[in-house]
């Protein structure tokens, strides 16, 4: 037992000896010390002694958070030859003296407990394995916009095998409808075309178009995937690692501002391709309605970052094309966030773009006026009052959405979906482009909206974070796993159903099998087995049960 | 001296448990009376675990986990949900309360949520009084009560239907029809009254063979629905004919078959 005063963090509230001393009255701690910082070199080679010495084995340090402290702790219980799973520790600090900072007594009773606890569960621990992997060095890419074919060439470049799957006839995704790309002005077309060639050309990357993923079977390192092109045989390869880059839908925002009721009400995708083909006539008067289906009180309500510089762009486009046009940019907060957007801002006011704010609770109208026209109607915030814009062309912007059909990736990957309808990373901040699931990753708009080069740049995060396991080639996998206890099993299948990753299957013998590496360690299938068949490593119920005896001051030994 | 409730948590990796992290850092103080119990998900709380907790005497148990859609473990915490569902209609049974029993969904990020729901589940503890179970002198009928409940809800049929709800309400039943919430309440109440009246009769015939007759006086059922429960725990191996008084049969406990 090693009670650590973290400086004053603990010592100045806890009182550390009288935790040390009351350590060693428990039953089994042999040994039981006090470390001014048992975190700092000297901390942890007291730790390394304190085994030799005493033959220690188990070592419990109460100190700070486990979420933050505990891999060093085991690194060095291995080091001096303890299995890292015989390590235990007390939050005394997080969890005690920081939040009883005025309660010097309770907290050191408080801290007593978690320390008794500690070892309560510490007593029953067993040492566990890491089962150990190989990795398949091949990456299956699922689809072909530019954030996978980007991903795609940066895999092949590092000498893996890419299978580039992609549902459409053409490679080139959401980029194949779009214009001009801001903030460089170049034609979308230009440098997709040259990509697109490079992954035609890379001998290391099989391009499957009009391709559909059947099935997807297995874990890191080890995925069995099935695909089907059109209506020949399903074609089977495996794969280290899969990557989702299946881009996203645009909103179509049926019913809204007379949209498919009005020819002239159109979306910003229609006004590019009519930019692009060069098909758009002279319009005398242009209303753009920016958040249209964005931002909304319930369903979508996230921004779709896009929106704010597509419309601005494509004002200037057209200001470019006919000078004399009048563009009106109806919006409730222009985002035009970043180093480079704020200027496009002022260059379009510079050239006369109105910029008119609406607020959610009072929405523009649009309704026909005479000639075919149409009247948008809006209340001027600024000015106070309805302001009446006869027009011959609106234009809305709408967000980027979820496909339709990713509700059945996620369920065939077992990734999950966010409340947004996109595909929701493993931690916002520390792993934004990992999936929770070992060995997929996801990048571009399938995870959100972004614009291209924010998709180059995660489609190529995604490929350095799947070319790891790839390289390194064997893989240790998690050791807190479930494990099901043949003789108990009745087969009745409730594991099955309830694991989310499908890491729980029956064997032929009808009995319930955990795949060990692909199991995450959630424990529900523990608790939810009908014939308590299943022990969940390192969180056993014994273990559990100790420790909340431990908690109540009950006998747990 | 004042009550001092003892309140077990039990808490997610990662999201409750790093919100109670978060509300040390931040210094954010609540009352010292949680003992907190990390586990990877709050679907690991296996139902067992609160009523052996609740039977050996604490005042209160917290359950808490990720908000829903953002469990690390994609559902885990709705797992939870139901199983804390179940758990609050069984222990309503017994003789103990069921608000000493709360789940509640705290993100990484709610420290001071965190620190509030504590603060507030021990005030409400506090305001409800020690358990019955706390202490060296536990209410022996409570406590029998507690121990049926945990029987039964370390049983098979409970255990399948909590276990089996979130699918068959997504997927239907095994012949494909469709089941509503409302529908599967009912079986569920249903189910937690049987098995624990079950548990409860195990419980008493255990201490002493018991006739039809004195069960049905004792738990207050009329005789023919504690004969149901008679027929279905001797085809589980529960009980036996101990012997026959004149033409009453009484009961008795098997312990193989448990």
């Amino acid at each position: 037992m090693f009670v650590c005063h973290c400086g004053i963090n603990i010592g100045g509230v806890v009182n550390v000896p009288e935790v040390v001393k009351y350590a060693i009255t428990l039953p089994n701690v042999v040994y039981s010390e006090e470390n001014l910082y048992t975190c700092s070199s000297e901390g942890l080679s007291k730790i390394k002694e304190g085994i030799e010495k005493h033959n220690l084995n188990r070592v419990i340090v109460a100190s700070c958070t486990p979420r933050t402290h505990e891999p060093l702790f085991r690194a060095t219980c291995e080091e001096a030859g303890v299995n890292k799973y015989l390590f235990e520790m007390a939050n005394i600090r997080d969890q005690c003296s920081w939040a009883h900072m005025h309660e010097p007594k309770e907290a050191t009773e408080k801290a007593k407990d978690l320390v008794r606890m500690a070892v309560a569960k510490a007593r029953l621990l067993k040492p566990q394995e890491e089962p150990e992997i190989e990795v398949a060095p091949s990456a299956l890419i699922i689809g072909g916009g530019i954030s996978g074919m980007t991903a795609g060439l940066c895999l092949a470049g590092q000498g893996f095998k890419v299978y580039l799957v992609e549902k459409e006839p053409e490679l080139g995704g959401m980029l194949r409808h779009l214009h001009k790309l801001y903030p460089t002005m170049v034609d979308a077309s230009e440098g997709l075309n040259k990509i697109v060639e490079a992954v035609k050309q890379n001998k290391s990357i099989e391009v499957w178009t009009s391709t559909v993923i059947k099935q997807v079977k297995g874990f890191i390192g080890n995925f069995d995937v099935s695909v089907q092109r059109e209506t020949e045989e399903p074609a089977n390869f495996r794969v280290g690692t899969i990557i989702v880059a299946t881009g996203a839908d645009v909103f179509e925002p049926v019913g809204m501002y007379g949209y498919e009721k009005y020819d002239n009400v159109i979306i910003q995708l229609q006004l590019e391709q009519l930019l692009k083909d060069g098909q758009l006539k002279k319009p005398e008067r242009v209303v753009m309605i920016q958040c249209t289906g964005a931002r909304e009180e319930k369903e979508r309500t996230y921004c779709s970052r896009i929106c704010c510089m597509t419309a601005l762009k494509n004002a200037l486009l057209i200001k470019e094309l006919h000078p004399e046009t009048d563009i009106y940019i109806l919006f409730r907060d222009l985002q035009t966030y970043g180093k480079e957007y704020e200027e496009w801002h002022r260059m379009a006011q510079d050239r006369g773009v109105k910029f008119i704010k609406y607020a959610l609770e009072k929405p523009p109208e649009v309704v026909t006026g005479h000639n075919g026209r149409l009247t948008v109607d809006v209340y001027h915030a600024l000015l106070g009052e309805q302001v009446q814009i006869e027009s011959d062309l609106v234009v809305l912007s709408t967000p980027l959405v979820q496909h339709e059909d990713a509700r059945e990736l996620s369920q065939m990957l077992k990734v999950p979906l966010g409340p947004d309808g996109f595909f929701f990373e493993a931690h916002v901040k520390l792993r934004p482009i990992d999936f929770a699931t070992d060995g997929i990753y996801v990048c571009g708009t399938a995870h959100s909206p972004k614009d291209t080069a924010e998709s180059v740049s995660q489609a190529l995060g995604v490929a350095s974070r799947a070319a790891i396991p790839m390289a390194v080639k064997r893989l240790r996998t998690e050791a807190i796993t479930s494990m099901v206890d043949e003789g108990l099993c009745s087969g009745c299948g409730t594991c099955v159903s309830i694991c989310p990753y499908g890491a729980i299957q029956k064997d032929e013998k009808g009995v319930a099998r955990v795949t060990a590496v692909v199991c995450k360690g959630c424990g529900t299938c523990a608790a939810s087995c009908p014939e308590k068949a299943i022990t969940m490593r390192h969180f056993t119920d014994e273990q559990v049960i100790a420790q909340a005896l431990a908690a109540l001051g009950r006998a747990f030994a | 001296m004042t009550f001092e409730p003892r309140i077990v948590g039990f808490l997610c990796n990662w999201c409750s448990y790093a919100g109670a992290d978060l509300a040390g850092v931040s210094r954010i103080s609540y009352p010292t009376n949680i003992r907190i119990i990390r586990l990877m998900c709050s679907g690991r709380v296996d139902p067992v675990f609160v009523l052996e907790t609740l039977a050996n005497g604490a005042d209160g148990v917290m359950v808490m986990g990720c908000h829903p859609a953002d469990c690390h473990y994609v559902e885990g915490n709705l797992q939870a949900e139901r199983k804390i569902k179940m758990l609050k209609k069984l222990i309503a049974r017994t003789g103990l309360e069921p608000e000493r029993l709360r789940l509640e969904w705290v993100s990484a990020s709610e420290g001071g949520r965190f620190a509030e729901l504590v603060k507030d589940f021990t005030d409400q503890i506090k305001a409800l009084g020690p358990s019955s179970l706390a202490g060296e002198k536990p209410d022996p009928n409570i406590l029998e009560d507690l121990l049926a409940a945990k029987a039964a809800a370390g049983d098979f049929r409970l255990r399948v239907l909590v276990g089996r709800e979130k699918g068959m309400i997504d997927d239907g039943n095994v012949y494909g029809e469709e089941i509503s919430q409302e529908e599967l309440d009912k079986v569920m109440d249903e189910a937690i009254a049987a098995e624990y009246i079950r548990n409860k009769i195990y419980f008493m015939v255990r201490k002493e063979p018991l006739s039809v007759k004195e069960l049905s006086k004792r738990l207050g059922l009329n005789p023919q629905t504690v004969l149901r429960h008679i027929v279905v725990m001797r085809r589980r191996g529960m009980v036996t004919v101990d012997r026959v008084e004149g033409t009453t049969p009484t009961y008795a406990a098997l312990e193989v078959g448990r």
